[in-house]
């Protein structure tokens, strides 16, 4: 597979969350407003990108029996640096996103990556590998968690839209909205693939 | 499938004998619960005026589009005249506050068809009873506008008689007991809740009108006792239980079988044909199930009501209870597990 297909198959033909479903605690949980979901992308494709480079790198010194662990000691020394930093730097994203910046750690996204990419790949298509990913992980979240401000909030990044006469649909913003916001636009996704592959065949 | 076939596959029908037929369809189940609600219907016009009528009116008719843009989008055979969706709307009605934003019971009533009935893969496919799942989405999408309600007749804002024996339970748990019996001076008598002269939901304060519906249901054999039965008892047992042990007296059961929705829920929602389970022992078990829920919310609960909560919640369970209540086969070996 050519180094660009590495790149661009996170962000629609393997995106990690709408076609992977995988990550889906923090997805649910903190998609409840842009800027945490984006907050939340950006640090989980950090900790993506510098555990994909370090366990590409060490993957031939690393023994095959332990290496589910060794990959986990990586990926938490980098969520904790990712951790302090936020803390140090964004303090409010820290107390919004709260306990799912440390969670970032069992995120199978991360381990899915190094045991199924890093550990069998050289360092630079480890690094696109996970560029793509995060990037394809923190647009979906981006999307997700639009969809859930606007109507939950009334809001975009915090701007209000209508004005004071609209009620937003609390919902939408609790608990039950993520799941009927990504139930929806899975619905959506899988449509439009059942199409395009209807399309392909005939 | 080869196309030499004469008939589809999909048009010959498999059932399991005794091959009886007979006139009733899902036209004529759903015309009977509708007529059946007419007396709540009737009432709810008389207490709330157009303060009902125009969401009733709302809600059936945003349920019957919802279902037309939702077959249509699926490419389904059209079911709007089977009165599904009439039903439906009429039923998250009853369960709306009189005075409702109109906008919101349309909303409600979408996503009660949309979202609960059709994304489930239509009519006999819902998990959960739709109706109940629209005014879910409303009361946590506006709190505030699902719990203003309305004086009977004059339409004047105040509390329902469920929300003041909270208050009441409130009061007495931090000993306040002077306040607590100044407010309960305040709750209707037994009289008026039996016949729906208190605020509350549209449909569900008249206890008499949904009981006589609830007899017309009985009597068509579309309804069976168990349901109703083992959910309206449960909840008289327990309330009873803490009348007698509190000091309260029988007024307190009655308030809690009179007050609330547990009528319209024991005998509209729960009974459900969908949503319930089809075993004799299962239905018992449900409504069991739904009348200590009810009960436990409406003592230790956030909110002053739990009928529609407990439904949705035993909704989840009836395909468990209908898996280890049905007989065994006859003929067959009794499992002991």
């Amino acid at each position: 597979m050519s180094l660009g297909k590495e790149f661009t198959k996170g962000i629609i033909k393997e995106n990690p969350i709408f076609i992977m479903l995988l990550g889906m605690c923090p997805v649910l949980a903190v998609s409840s407003s842009v800027i945490n979901g984006l907050g939340m992308g950006v640090a989980a494709t950090a900790v993506l990108v510098a555990s994909n480079i370090a366990v590409s790198a060490l993957r031939k010194i690393i023994p095959d029996s332990i290496r589910i662990p060794c990959f986990i000691v990586i990926i938490a020394s980098f969520v904790t640096i990712v951790d302090l930093s936020v803390k140090a730097y964004s303090p409010a994203l820290s107390q919004s996103l709260g306990i799912f910046i440390p969670l970032i750690v069992v995120n199978c996204i991360i381990l899915g990556r190094a045991e199924a990419f890093a550990s069998k790949n050289g360092v630079l298509g480890s690094i696109l590998d996970a560029l793509g990913m995060g990037i394809g992980f923190t647009l979906s979240l981006v999307v997700l968690s639009a969809v859930r401000e606007v109507l939950g909030a009334g809001e975009f990044l915090g701007n209000s839209l209508f004005g004071a006469g609209f009620q937003p649909a609390l919902i939408m913003i609790l608990p039950p909205g993520a799941f009927l916001a990504l139930g929806c636009l899975l619905g959506l996704i899988n449509l439009k693939q059942q199409k395009s592959s209807q399309a392909e065949r005939s | 499938m080869s196309t030499s076939m004469s008939t589809p596959l999909s048009e010959l029908i498999v059932s399991p004998a005794p091959h009886i037929t007979s006139e009733a369809t899902v036209k004529t189940a759903m015309r009977d619960v509708v007529i059946a609600l007419m007396p709540a219907l009737l009432l709810s016009l008389y207490f709330f005026r157009w303060q009902a009528a125009t969401v009733i009116i709302t809600c059936v008719v945003a349920a019957v589009l919802s279902e037309v843009v939702a077959v249509k989008l699926q490419n389904k055979p059209n079911t709007i005249d089977d009165y599904s969706a009439v039903l439906t709307g009429l039923l998250l009605a009853f369960c709306l506050p009189p005075g409702l934003p109109l906008w919101m019971a349309a909303v409600g009533s979408a996503s009660a068809i949309i979202v609960a009935k059709h994304l489930f893969g239509g009519l006999g496919q819902n998990i959960f009873n739709p109706a109940h799942v629209g005014r879910a989405i409303l009361l946590a999408s506006w709190p505030v506008a699902m719990t203003t309600w309305k004086t009977p007749i004059d339409g004047v804002t105040t509390a329902t008689p469920m929300a003041i024996i909270k208050e009441v339970g409130k009061l007495e748990a931090l000993g306040e007991t002077i306040a607590a019996n100044e407010l309960m001076a305040q709750l209707p008598s037994i009289w008026d809740l039996f016949i729906g002269n208190v605020s509350g939901s549209i449909g569900e304060t008249s206890a008499l009108a949904l009981i006589i519906g609830g007899i017309y249901l009985l009597y068509k054999g579309h309804i069976e006792w168990r349901i109703p039965g083992a959910f309206i008892g449960t909840v008289f047992v327990l309330t009873t239980l803490v009348g007698v042990t509190t000091g309260k007296g029988l007024w307190y059961p009655a308030f809690h079988l009179f007050g609330g929705g547990l009528m319209i829920g024991a005998i509209f929602m729960a009974t459900d044909w969908v949503t319930s389970p089809i075993t004799k022992k299962g239905r018992i078990i449900f409504g069991i199930g739904c009348g200590l829920l009810t009960t436990i919310i409406r003592l230790y609960g956030g909110y002053p009501e739990g009928v529609c909560y407990s439904i949705l919640l035993m909704n989840c369970c009836t395909p468990l209870i209908d898996r280890y209540t049905k007989s065994p086969i006859y003929g067959g070996r009794v499992k002991n597990a």
